[in-house]
């Protein structure tokens, strides 16, 4: 327990609470409010709205189709699938960055392979106002480690679903769809919508994908951080970097409450 | 429980009859002709060890397992390729089957609400029938906040609240411990009774279907081995298997003169089931309670083993290489103490036999012991 205690302390807590303090410091040390009053209006309260519109949008989607690939994968009879699928997932979750932005560039790009076959029949995603660089690619990108995550998150949670509700459902007189309305997945919900606030975090703090990407053309927090704190756009507004960076820390906070929240109603009904 | 007029007495529970049932998994033959006719009211148990059939048949006549061959007919209906949403059965499962995100109330309520039955009614009904399972206390309680045996009560009711024509019973007692198991035992075959409703009930524990059940029907490998009031499955078993799954028995080489076999040096009649009166060689299977034992220092048989079961006490007794089992009174049981030489002798009028299984009667003496004595 010391170990870890230690490790979080170091690695989580005093970065934490640096932070914390340098969003209240002018850049000469005094204490102040003017940086917190900076982030909330103009071009960086857009960056919390489009972070937090991205966020949700590669929350919600993947959260459900993630959900469905689970839920098929989970009740298929090959087991050899089950275990490439967990493997996979495991892999594709962790898989963002410039790797991942190179093969989308590569794929979906102007000239992606994937652009040129779909030219041949006439369907180029790019004259249909399809834009890799833009927010709504960052967001078509996310989904690609979004999606495993999810099913990670949400397979354990399909596991806890017993046999036996759906048996005694249907011997009560419940077709499947209504097992599944009254049951299933009021049941599977509030590991649903843990499985989305994890998504919403990790699409929440994501900076290299959508750096990459976009160029920073795209006004998101995390890119803005970068930003002010490496000095090649804005200098001498370090602090208003950390102010940004303490308003993360606020949403992410009311995000890991609240997944505390709903996985504590999960793992009672699940257990 | 209490007296409840919720639930009407049909007085006239279904009809059920399983006729040829085959059901395959992989080239595994789960039921393999089974066949059995249930009377109407009648409480039924199938008993059987593991992996003989006797849950994937409940399965089958509630409607979730398909059959490869054979007939499910309730009230002269055939229901083969009926779905289990449409048999208007009520099934209690083996545990942890209570929707875990509704309290006890909406768990009884749910298949009212499946036939679309307004809120008021249904809840008042469930609410009767919490009370009839002596549950009406715990109404808002959700599945994690009860006991086991409460849970398998509030199941009960769930599946009583539908006024069913068949209630299936699914080892509805195992997850539970010994004391509750007995209450809830008791309370199920009162109501059952009350109700009159056709009952199937599977269990592996024979005490519970022997105390509980109407019949008993003993299965073996996907078939009905033999299928009778408990005193005659105790008393007359059809097959050796059916002797020994049921009750406590000591199998024991003897020799046979006639129509009598010698047991400890003593002509004893014989009974069993006509195959295995006829057979040429005979094993007699020996209750606990057939065999008296009389302590002697001269005799060859001693008491190995004394095991304390309250009011009685069972004794392993050494007789040659064989090793019988003996109950006797437990204020009698003190001075038996292992070492003990002891002289067993039939105390019954007759003695169940069964065919010879594995020893050839060159092995067995004159006296009926086995002949390396």
């Amino acid at each position: 327990m010391a170990p870890f205690a230690i490790y979080t302390i170091l690695g989580l807590g005093v970065p934490t609470a640096a932070v914390i303090e340098l969003a209240f410091r002018s850049n000469s040390g005094k204490v102040t409010l003017a940086n917190v009053r900076t982030v909330t209006h103009g071009v960086y309260r857009l960056g919390f709205e489009n972070s937090l519109l991205i966020s949700v949008i590669s929350s919600v989607i993947p959260g459900i189709l993630g959900l469905v690939l689970a839920y098929a994968i989970y009740t298929s009879r090959g087991s050899l699938l089950k275990r490439v699928v967990a493997a996979a997932s495991g892999v594709l979750a962790n898989f963002g960055g410039i790797n991942l932005t190179f093969m989308f560039i590569a794929t979906l790009g102007t000239t992606g392979v994937l652009t040129a076959w779909m030219s041949v029949v006439g369907l180029n995603p790019w004259n249909h106002g399809f834009n890799l660089y833009s927010f709504y690619g960052v967001a078509v990108v996310y989904l690609y480690f979004q999606i495993p995550l999810m099913v990670l998150v949400i397979t354990p949670a399909l596991g806890g679903l017993r046999p036996a509700w759906r048996e005694a459902a249907e011997n009560l007189g419940a077709s499947s769809f209504r097992y599944w309305r009254t049951v299933g997945l009021p049941v599977l919900l509030p590991s649903m919508l843990g499985g989305m606030l994890l998504l919403f975090g990790s699409a929440f703090a994501a900076y290299a994908t959508a750096e990459t990407l976009t160029a920073g053309t795209v006004t998101l927090t995390p890119i803005q951080i970068g930003d002010v704190l490496n000095g090649n756009l804005i200098s001498g507004e370090q602090n208003v970097g950390y102010a940004l960076g303490f308003g993360m820390l606020i949403v992410l906070a009311v995000v890991m409450v609240l997944y505390i929240l709903v996985r504590r109603r999960a793992s009672r009904w699940l257990r | 429980m209490v007296d409840n007029p919720v639930v009407r007495n049909p007085g006239e529970g279904a009809r059920v009859k399983l006729d040829g049932l085959v059901r395959m998994f992989g080239h595994t033959r789960a039921l393999d002709g089974f066949s059995i006719s249930i009377e109407p009211g009648e409480f039924v148990a199938l008993l059987g060890p593991s992996g003989c059939g006797k849950t994937t048949a409940l399965r089958v006549l509630a409607g979730f397992e398909s059959l490869d061959s054979g007939s499910v007919v309730v009230d002269g209906k055939d229901l083969s390729q009926v779905r289990a949403q449409k048999r208007d059965m009520g099934m209690v499962f083996q545990s942890y089957s209570l929707f875990p995100n509704m309290n006890a109330l909406n768990n009884v309520a749910y298949g009212l609400r499946m036939r679309r039955q307004r809120p008021g009614p249904r809840k008042a009904k469930a609410s009767q029938l919490l009370e009839l399972v002596g549950l009406a206390d715990q109404a808002s309680k959700y599945p994690h906040q009860m006991s086991g045996g409460q849970q398998q009560r509030v199941a009960l009711a769930r599946a009583l609240a539908v006024e069913p024509r068949v209630l299936l019973l699914d080892e509805p007692l195992s997850a539970l411990d010994a004391k509750v198991r007995a209450e809830l035992r008791d309370e199920i075959r009162a109501l059952q009774t009350r109700l009159a409703i056709t009952t199937v009930f599977v269990t592996h524990d024979q005490e519970e279907a022997l105390s509980m059940a109407d019949r008993v029907c003993v299965m073996s490998a996907g078939r009905n081995v033999q299928t009778a009031t408990p005193v005659t499955l105790y008393e007359r078993p059809a097959t050796a298997f059916v002797a020994e799954f049921v009750g406590v028995s000591s199998r024991l080489p003897v020799e046979r003169i006639g129509d009598e076999i010698v047991v400890f040096g003593e002509r004893c009649a014989v009974r069993g089931a006509e195959q295995a009166i006829s057979s040429g060689t005979l094993d007699a299977l020996l209750r606990p309670e057939d065999v008296a034992i009389e302590v002697d220092p001269s005799a060859k048989e001693f008491v190995t083993h004394r095991n304390f079961l309250g009011a009685s006490t069972r004794l392993i007794v050494q007789v040659g290489e064989i090793s019988i089992r003996v109950d006797v009174r437990s204020d009698l049981a003190a001075e038996l103490e292992p070492g003990t030489r002891v002289r067993p002798k039939v105390v019954s009028r007759d003695v169940l036999v069964a065919p010879r299984m594995n020893v050839s009667v060159a092995d067995v003496s004159a006296n009926g012991h086995p002949a390396h004595v």
